[in-house]
């Protein structure tokens, strides 16, 4: 990698191994604006938001040049300056300008960017018609009247996840990015990861809001509102009111939740370590039998869809096992059916969850019993900050308080699930027979840990060893079935997670840079660390269900079969 | 299998089912069946193992690629600098009318005639000209283009 000096703005800046000039830039404390660029893609080069000029007064774009000792450019002359305005101006033109009512506002590119320019102005017409929205989606909307043309989700959804369903169509000024003939998200081979609308610069791509859905149920007097908070929710909420990533505001959340008026209040955690007992006593079962391995893991709802959609030869190498939020919540409904009948009251189950694909998974018709569903409503941690900001929580200030009993007590083995390589630790823990504080650290140092795409594992296991993987990001774990089917690799347990840093970096939190989905990884081993019990097996709750209500009913209340799908439209 | 895919299916394995040759994949289609359909490019994709959006990205690119069957007959009005200077533009506005085509229809709906433009013929000297089914026609007016039109309908009427 090449190494050496340049000058940015007159200022010496070494460079080392960075990419391109817009890397050095940043490094060298600039905050060069742009659009379709983003350090975990591939350059594209076509907002010119970032370009610079040098000493000839030759305009180039940063993201595209690579650094060279003794390159001196300059970041922000007038002729640049009058570029990117007229850059802005012109989006601005072509864009569907309803900044106040959108789903964006307030995380929207261009919007700051606009501010930050100053555009209080725009000259020119919009001849754009105006297109229609794509409200097919439980998981995304998409508005191409907001749409800046900048191919970030075509990027993730080809590089990161390998799905490719949404593409550039048509040319010129009739460009348009669309999936295949224009279909409704619904019809396509989505998987509903959201990993789109989070990279999506402005409001063109965007979370289902369900808000609506979920005040008509808090504010219905013969409703009884049951929520399940998700492990990765906790360090997802606190950063949009100053408090730090790695914190835990599980119990600020609580607080948050009873103020708006939720009657109970659990952790999905003890969902997580139901998940952990099942996929283990399966996993267990599968090395008697001899297979068949890999076995999958099955929390993650947008690499099911996947699995079914691109590969349904291996659906039966996924675990039985729900998702830790089905898991719970048909426990939860099967407790709540009996209150019901007590009190006259109907139960409303509302899950928090990191991800948009949970919304899609909620409505899975195996996950309806008598027609009903077993969650009523997925928000995301994103819809959650927008309640507690409309309520004018002072969330920051908030007393915390602990969830409901008896589903508030977890096992710090359920926390880690919602980070790469925690559904795996957690279940390693779970099989492992010596569960000493050694042990413990050793998995923590094995490579269980941490945020390389592709991970694995050999583990000692009576007589033999135990090969597992880790994997987060589609188009990962499909280079590693491609490994395995080529026969370089042969794994037991592979965990996958579709989005990039698992569920932390999930498409309903606010949108971060890797580097902070590792510090909202931190927060969750953090609780790892702090909490007395390590394993699943040792909750005190976990005992008592599987001693009550789950007594010989495990397999119908936490195994499902997904059936092979018809095959939809590509 | 329809006889229409295993035309198509042949296509692709005549280019070895590789990505890099997509277009050249698309033009011997369309060149067979006229125009790109949507199960032939479901197809394609499928074989080439790449997604349907990337297929019909590159259809959608390019002009040459149709995705609307054509008609019978193929009427093409130049739009080169001579043609257009000698008054082309009024003959295309009148075909369309007397063809019935609306917004981005290039099609008549009974799939007799297909209306397209063409860059140059390299007839300028005989401008402004006009194609039917490769034959050209010289020194045209909208009625006298409407006339050819009507010829046609009459023979086979």
């Amino acid at each position: 990698m090449a190494k050496g000096t340049m000058y940015i703005d007159g200022q010496r800046v070494e460079f080392d191994g960075e990419k391109n000039v817009l890397a050095v830039i940043r490094k060298a404390g600039i905050d060069m604006p742009t659009f379709c660029y983003n350090s975990e893609l591939s350059t594209y080069g076509a907002c010119r938001m970032c370009v610079v000029e040098d000493e000839r007064g030759k305009i180039e774009a940063s993201c595209s040049m690579e650094p060279r000792n003794g390159l001196k450019i300059r970041t922000n002359t007038s002729k640049l300056l009058k570029h990117r305005r007229m850059i802005l101006e012109l989006i601005l033109a072509s864009h569907d300008r309803d900044c106040t009512i959108c789903e964006k506002t307030e995380s929207c590119q261009l919007q700051e960017l606009a501010l930050r320019f100053g555009i209080r102005k725009v000259r020119f017409e919009n001849t754009r018609a105006r297109l229609e929205k794509d409200e097919s989606s439980l998981c995304i909307g998409r508005d191409p009247n907001k749409c800046v043309l900048c191919g970030d989700c075509v990027r993730m959804c080809s590089e990161v996840q390998g799905v490719g369903v949404i593409n550039f169509a048509h040319r010129g000024s009739e460009l348009q990015v669309m999936p295949a003939f224009d279909r409704k998200l619904a019809d396509t081979n989505c998987v509903g990861c959201g990993q789109c609308a989070a990279i999506c610069p402005t409001g063109a791509l965007h979370i289902n809001n369900q808000i609506g859905d979920a005040w008509r149920a808090l504010h219905d007097p013969k409703k009884r509102v049951v929520i399940q908070i998700a492990p990765s929710v906790r360090v997802g909420v606190g950063e949009a009111f100053g408090l730090p990533r790695t914190e835990n505001c599980m119990n600020k959340l609580v607080a948050a939740l009873r103020m708006m008026g939720a009657d109970e209040i659990y952790d999905t955690n003890v969902g997580a370590d139901m998940t952990v007992m099942e996929e283990s006593k399966e996993f267990l079962e599968r090395l008697k039998k001899g297979g068949p391995f890999p076995m999958f893991t099955s929390c993650c709802p947008a690499w099911v869809k996947h699995v079914e959609n691109e590969m349904p030869q291996y659906l039966r190498n996924i675990s039985t096992c729900k998702s830790p939020m089905q898991m719970f919540a048909a426990l939860l409904m099967d407790q709540c059916a009996r209150k019901d009948k007590e009190d006259g009251k109907k139960t409303y189950h509302i899950a928090i969850m990191p991800c948009t694909a949970k919304k899609m998974e909620a409505a899975r018709p195996e996950f309806r019993r008598g027609g009903e569903p077993d969650v009523d409503l997925v928000l995301t941690s994103r819809e959650v900050i927008m309640m507690i900001k409309e309520m004018g929580i002072q969330f920051a200030e908030l007393e915390g308080e602990s969830p409901d009993m008896p589903y508030g007590i977890a096992s710090g083995a359920g926390a880690i699930f919602g980070t790469t390589g925690g559904v795996a630790e957690a279940v390693v823990r779970r099989i492992l027979p010596d569960k000493s504080k050694d042990t413990l650290k050793m998995l923590s140092y094995s490579g269980l840990h941490g945020t390389e795409e592709i991970r694995s594992v050999t583990l000692p296991y009576g007589e033999r060893d135990l090969h597992v993987a880790i994997v987060h990001g589609l188009g990962n774990a499909r280079k590693l079935i491609t490994e395995i089917e080529e026969g370089r690799a042969y794994y037991d347990l592979i965990e996958v997670m579709t989005c990039r840093g698992g569920c932390v970096g999930g498409a309903g939190q606010p949108t971060v840079t890797m580097a902070q989905k590792r510090e909202r990884a931190a927060g969750l081993y953090e609780t790892d660390r702090g909490s007395m019990i390590k394993s699943s097996e040792q909750n005190p709750v976990i005992t008592m269900m599987y001693e009550g209500p789950l007594k010989g009913r495990t397999h119908e209340m936490l195994h499902v079969h997904y059936e092979m799908p018809k095959k939809p439209a590509k | 299998m329809n006889k229409n895919l295993e035309k198509v299916t042949r296509i692709v394995e005549s280019y070895d089912c590789e990505p890099a040759n997509l277009i050249a994949i698309m033009q011997e289609i369309q060149t067979a069946f006229n125009y790109l359909s949507e199960e032939a490019l479901v197809l394609v994709a499928d074989m080439l193992e790449i997604p349907i959006s990337r297929v019909y990205s590159v259809a959608t690119f390019y002009e040459n690629f149709s995705l609307e069957a054509k008609g019978e007959h193929i009427i093409k009005v130049c739009t080169g600098t001579a043609c257009h200077v000698r008054k082309s533009e009024p003959i295309y506005n009148a075909l369309r009318e007397d063809l019935g085509l609306t917004g981005k229809k290039k099609t008549s709906a009974d799939g007799k005639f297909t209306l397209e433009t063409v860059a140059c013929l390299g007839a300028c000297g005989l401008a402004p000209v006009m194609t039917i089914d490769g034959e050209v026609h010289s020194k045209m007016t909208p009625d006298a283009a409407i006339a050819l039109v009507d010829e046609i309908r009459r023979k086979e009427a």
